[in-house]
């Protein structure tokens, strides 16, 4: 991968928020968008590049991304452009506010790029249309091949600005690539942006692979592999395609994750019939077995502190959720509703558990406070499973598989993403169908 | 109230009827015993008169009494054939979460490999993988399919 440097030039001005009158609540489904107009970037006639770059589309193409971003929050409705009144170099200067609010604007984006040197430079500017001022103003300077991570990065810088909250717009998603018949799949790793964007495949799909998942603090990646028909729990270099196994295990590892400092692997180790979570230090090399009990345990998950672990056992009889201590003291079972309960996977804001619950053969996502109450279910159907948080915490990734007919034809499997309000459910585009994704954090933190 | 109490087990025993009458329904139901596969359709055979496979029923990896018999039987190949290996495969149906099922299969591919054992097979000769939820016999999402799907599967591996 392309090691991306963004260096803030400057940092103009940035008004305190106390003084803007437009903001976003987020923490309701947001059934009033706020309407948007992002104007397309003025690009300075000046510009030149010796890469492949359209430099006259590439304020329209920056802008677009902007616009896509925020449509896909569901928090925001970018307005046509069609209607748009000024023209970008001078809006950018200093938009005529009364305009803009003949159109039902509440807020605008404009900019501005130059490309000289082989250097991007990118200017832009955040008004509040209601209170008639600049909201934010900020530059960055970086190679232009970056120029769809600058256009990811705008658009964090302003959702922060409007909501409150940090954006999740500068990320990426890794997942399994799925192709051909039910009973004759063929896996591959893929990794692609947040939005769909630059699909590169990581393994070739001669073996099995599933549950990617992303350390939060670097580029590593943990995953299952069948490699030699042995399935076991690796670890991939997404920059340099390094991979190991981890650890010496003498039967299937699976189910792994990372800790949320990044240095440790927590995963289920399989053996005679039992599985049970061991973790191991990456720097170290020490394993240490975290549970000791004659159930299946699985699907590990950290609290974002480091000193939780929910997981899923049958420990009980059936397939529920538990939280203990990082240590493995202190189990206690946290799902008592009907139904069953798996996949547990910790908020990296440390409040929620997000959940896939079976119920009467229907597939639920859910969410619930990390001592088990106050479950809310946001999206029902067929079967879906597998929630992955953003890492802001306010959105959930996951995969839904749809039946097959009687010949076994027909199924599909696709990642969808929805507001933990249970509002603003979307299918995200993937080359091919797609499961087990997992949310990086962001690239730029 | 002592009517009340009368009605009440009244009912009760009706709906414990109707209950039973329902299993009963459910037991006769096609190539399945509730919801264990008994028909032959997907089974191959390790030699004439044993089959390679068991089927389980939902969530669960203990041993009915059919599957306990083709282990017996392949127990005693096995024991006929001494210099030959074997991997039991475990597999779930496409109705569970994929990591638990992973757990689930491993669970149902050594409920397997146990009954060799005690029926004289070397644990050394037996390898288990399991596969989950990712390699189904029958694609199709039917409770007969899953049924079939709920399985472990000896393979020869020489």
């Amino acid at each position: 991968m392309i090691r991306v440097i963004l260096i803030l030039l400057f940092f103009l001005t940035q008004t305190n928020k106390a003084f803007s009158l437009i903001e976003v609540d987020i923490t309701r489904g947001n059934l009033d968008p706020l309407p948007i107009a992002v104007s397309p970037l003025h690009v300075d006639p000046n510009s030149k590049t010796g890469s492949n770059i359209k430099v006259k589309e590439l304020g329209e193409k920056i802008s677009e991304i902007v616009e896509k971003n925020f449509k896909s929050t569901g928090l925001f409705n970018p307005l046509k452009k069609d209607a748009f009144v000024q023209k970008p170099d001078i809006a950018h200067l200093k938009p005529r506010f009364e305009d803009w609010r003949l159109i039902k604007a509440q807020a605008l984006v404009t900019g501005k790029l130059l490309i000289k040197d082989e250097k991007l430079k990118i200017e832009f500017r955040l008004w509040d249309l209601t209170a008639s001022k600049e909201m934010i103003a900020l530059a960055f300077t970086t190679t232009p091949s970056n120029w769809r991570r600058v256009a990811h990065i705008i658009s964090d810088k302003i959702y922060e600005r409007l909501t409150g909250e940090e954006g999740y717009f500068d990320t990426r998603i890794i997942y399994v690539s799925e192709e051909g018949p039910k009973n004759n799949r063929i896996k591959k790793l893929a990794i692609m942006d947040q939005d769909g964007a630059k699909t590169k495949y990581l393994t070739l799909g001669n073996e099995l692979v599933l549950t990617p998942r992303f350390n939060p603090t670097n580029q590593l990646v943990t995953y299952l592999s069948y490699f030699r028909n042995l399935p076991r729990v690796y670890l991939l270099d997404i920059e340099t395609g390094v991979q190991e196994v981890v650890g010496n295990f003498p039967g299937m590892t699976f189910a792994p994750r990372f800790s949320p400092d990044g240095k440790k692997i927590i995963m289920s180790f399989a053996k005679d019939g039992n599985s049970d979570i061991y973790t191991m230090d990456l720097e170290t090399r020490v394993v240490e077995r975290i549970t000791e009990d004659t159930s299946i345990d699985t699907s590990p998950s950290y609290s974002p502190d480091g000193k939780y672990i929910c997981f899923n056992s049958d420990r009980s009889g059936l397939q529920q959720i538990y939280v203990m201590k990082s240590d493995g003291s202190d189990v206690k079972r946290i799902t008592f509703g009907k139904g069953l309960y798996g996949t547990p996977v910790w908020s990296p804001r440390g409040d929620l558990i997000a959940f896939t619950k079976v119920r009467k053969g229907r597939f639920y996502i859910g969410v619930m406070r990390a001592d088990g109450t106050g479950e809310r279910l946001l999206t029902e159907n067929y079967y879906q499973e597998a929630p992955s948080w953003s890492p802001n915490g306010r959105v959930l990734i996951f995969y839904r598989e749809t039946k097959s007919n009687s010949k076994g034809e027909g199924h599909s499997a696709k990642l969808w993403s929805i507001d933990i309000t249970g509002y603003n459910e979307r299918k995200i585009k993937t080359e091919t169908d797609a499961s087990d994704p997992s949310w990086s954090s962001l690239l730029s933190k | 109230m002592i009517l009340n109490k009368n009605l009440k087990s009244i009912l009760i025993v009706i709906f414990a009827t109707l209950a039973l009458n329902a299993c009963a329904i459910k037991k006769k139901s096609g190539d399945m015993s509730g919801d264990v596969y008994t028909g032959k359709a997907t089974i191959k055979y390790l030699a004439s008169g044993v089959p390679d496979r068991v089927f389980f029923a939902t969530n669960k990896s203990n041993l009915t009494t059919a599957a306990r018999e083709t282990l017996r039987k392949q127990a005693k190949f096995l024991r006929k054939n001494k210099s030959l290996n074997v991997t039991v495969e475990g597999h779930a149906d496409e109705r569970g979460t994929r990591e638990f099922n992973l757990a689930l299969g491993e669970r149902r591919a050594n409920a397997a490999k146990d009954y060799l054992m005690t029926y004289g097979i070397s644990g050394k000769r037996i390898s288990v993988i399991s596969y989950g939820k990712e390699k189904p016999v029958n694609t199709a999402s039917t409770p007969l399919a899953w049924s079939q799907n709920r399985r472990s599967v000896t393979v020869k591996v020489n």
